[in-house]
């Protein structure tokens, strides 16, 4: 190729403009989803597509979008996080009990908590073990933790976290605040700066990052401490909501991240991920699971295999689409 | 005259205010967490019979039934989220959790909702509770006891699931009865968990270490179970307290007419449910002095009852109760003395 300079040119910006396209249509695609989504609860329920109605289905939401940024930071490296539902439940129950009661000691369980994710990243690097064998042993750990810090469901949520997760903006709805928020700092964070692009390398070509004399082991250990500090955001967003702690609360979201990040346009394996898209797939997960199951009416009998089937349904839409994509 | 008249069409508007309730266009959903056991089958299945008839007697407009695919309490979260935006009146809950679900329940209250847990319940002050009276019929089972064993002798206690409201109350129950009644003792105590295999593991190890005994206290669901160690282990059978459950009436029924054994048996119904369907529909009919905690009675059968009862329940299935309309206001009225 570099014998025919003028041809390469010409080539190489035709398929830039291709790979770009493409690009665009794999970026537009969750947003595609969740607006059909939007589209068919609109049509079942138009009382639900209002500010109270918006709020109403969405703010559970965010901690299912912070779960899977969280999920989404360990995806890129390459890794899968099997315990980050039954994460968000043990810091459920640290928010309900510690963090009120005695701030100083929540706030370092939290700390502590977040720190012991960076070593998991350590122990999965330097050991070269699997990182689903490492976090599925971990969420026994965390399940096993909650129950100890709250036997019995109850506890109750800090006053200022309350407050901010029943903050009522004028005009927009806060959970659809949140999420832009969380969109926009995510996409900064690991899109638009330099130790983004090193850190989804490090999932993409570790190789090539090895020897141009990065630490692996230091990517590695940023991008599960990140899981860890969203996991805990996502936790207490998530008592905010619901007001008081079960230990079991959070055990569903380890499979709701997975299939968020993957809605939202990423890969399991290249580093290939995407924030914002990743948020829009947390927000369609959680639109398609419950309200458009709950507003279509399906007999009591058929309605847990009818949620799975909707899930199903729109994770295989996306494969199709970006399949034809290519 | 005038006054006469005047009379005669506010009986006839108190009349016609009893007669026909103003429901007939309100809207009740049932929120439920769980599905898969034969007590949650049970559960629906009376929910079903009963809506079904007061949807079709315009008594309400709509009773819809929504389960969630988990167990978990997010899900139902939204789930009650939903029902609020779907513009029902009224939810009737059996909750995943008594505390965490609060945030939602609390939502809907504010949105003019009626909220009527049960079973499972809630601890938000705005909602209702169905509660079953569990400690009196602790009481009861020593009560009972007294009449079948009237020398008294050692108990066994067999206690439900760890941690739970039901089993400190059926427990407390217990020791009030056993606390009226001196003859009794309980020497021992197992944790069988509503389960008869773990009942019947539980009671078979501990039996060895026990002196004899004449009567088990229970929770439901372990009684068969210990019935089958006694059994193994070659000891007399004692007086088993039974709950409900198909196992343990059809091992009565086989008892009895072996050698005319006796004995008694009670649960909470799964047909609980229909009354908190009935309470939603009371609230709704504009009735405000109905309290939020409603204590109501058990199911029990006795030696002369119990077989009439037992070709009606599934197999593996346990014994329910539908409630009328009329249940619920006498239930409602015995609760406001």
């Amino acid at each position: 190729m570099s014998a025919t300079p003028i041809d390469t040119g010409f080539k190489g910006s035709a398929a830039r403009n291709a790979a770009a396209r493409a690009r665009l249509l794999r970026g537009l695609l969750p947003a595609l989803s969740l607006a059909l989504v939007l589209l068919a609860i609109a049509w079942l329920n138009p009382r639900a597509i209002s500010y109270f109605g918006f709020s109403l289905m969405l703010n559970l939401a965010i901690p299912i979008a912070l779960a899977t940024i969280a999920q989404m930071f360990v995806i890129s490296g390459n890794e899968l996080d099997l315990s980050i539902g039954t994460f968000v439940g043990f810091v459920g129950c640290v928010t309900a009990t510690w963090l009120k009661d005695a701030p100083l000691v929540g706030v370092a369980i939290l700390a502590g908590s977040i720190g012991i994710y960076a070593l998991l990243g350590a122990l999965i690097h330097l050991r070269n073990l699997p990182s689903i064998v490492v976090t599925l042993g971990m969420s026994f750990v965390w399940q096993g933790l909650a129950i100890l810090v709250l036997p019995k469901p109850g506890g109750k949520a800090p006053d200022w976290l309350l407050a901010i997760m029943s903050f009522k903006p004028l005009f927009i709805p806060f959970p659809i605040i949140a999420a832009l928020l969380i969109a926009a700092v995510v996409h900064f964070g690991l899109m638009r700066t330099s130790y983004g692009v090193i850190l989804r390398g490090s999932g993409g070509n570790p190789a090539a990052l090895r020897r141009a004399g990065w630490s692996l082991l230091k990517t590695k250990i940023v991008l599960f401490a990140l899981a860890g500090l969203f996991g805990v955001l996502s936790g207490m967003a998530l008592i905010g909501i619901t007001t008081s702690a079960d230990a079991n609360i959070g055990n569903g979201y380890t499979l709701l991240a997975i299939a968020g990040v993957i809605l939202g346009g990423g890969e399991f394996v290249g580093g290939r991920v995407s924030p914002i898209g990743a948020v829009i797939g947390a927000l369609t997960l959680a639109l398609a699971a419950s309200p458009l199951l709950t507003f279509m009416h399906i007999p009591p009998d058929w309605q847990v295999a009818a949620n799975g089937a909707i899930l199903i349904i729109v994770l295989a839409a996306r494969v199709l689409i970006s399949r034809r994509e290519r | 005259m005038k006054k006469l008249f005047v009379l005669s069409t506010l009986a006839a508007m108190v009349a016609a205010g009893t007669a026909f309730a103003d429901t007939s266009g309100k809207k009740i959903a049932f929120s439920n967490n769980y599905a898969g056991n034969s007590w949650r089958q049970a559960m629906l299945d009376s929910y079903g019979i009963v809506t079904k008839k007061a949807v079709d007697d315009k008594i309400v407009g709509a009773a819809d039934v929504f389960t969630t695919a988990d167990k978990e309490v997010p899900t139902q979260a939204a789930q009650v989220q939903n029902l609020i935006l779907q513009g029902y009146d009224a939810i009737v809950i059996n909750a995943a959790s008594p505390d965490a679900l609060n945030g939602a329940i609390k939502q809907a209250c504010d949105a003019g909702i009626v909220v009527v847990s049960f079973d499972g319940t809630v601890t938000e002050p705005c909602a209702y509770r169905v509660v079953v009276d569990f400690k009196d019929m602790g009481k009861q089972e020593v009560e009972q006891m007294a009449k079948f064993q009237p020398k008294g002798g050692n108990l066994l206690e067999i206690r439900g699931l760890a941690g739970t409201s039901i089993d400190d109350a059926i427990h407390a129950g217990i020791l009030e009865g056993v606390a009226a009644h001196p003859e009794f003792k309980i020497v021992g105590s197992v944790t069988g968990d509503w389960d008869q295999t773990t009942a019947q593991k539980a009671v078979a190890t501990i039996l060895p270490s026990l002196p004899d005994i004449v009567g088990i206290v229970d929770q439901g669901g372990d009684g068969y179970g210990a019935a089958q160690a006694f059994a193994a282990a070659g000891k007399p059978r004692p007086t088993i307290i039974m709950g409900n459950r198909q196992d343990e009436l059809k091992w009565w029924k086989e008892q009895k007419d072996k050698d005319g054994y006796q004995t008694w048996s009670a649960s909470i119904a799964p047909g609980v449910s229909t009354l908190a369907f009935w309470v939603a529909q009371q609230v709704l009919d504009g009735r405000k002095d109905i309290p939020h905690d409603l204590l109501v009675p058990y199911l029990a059968f006795t030696q002369d009852d119990f077989e009439a009862a037992l070709p009606k329940i599934k197999e593996g299935g346990v014994a329910t109760h539908e409630y009328t309309q009329e249940d619920a206001i006498a239930a409602i009225k015995a609760n406001i003395k």
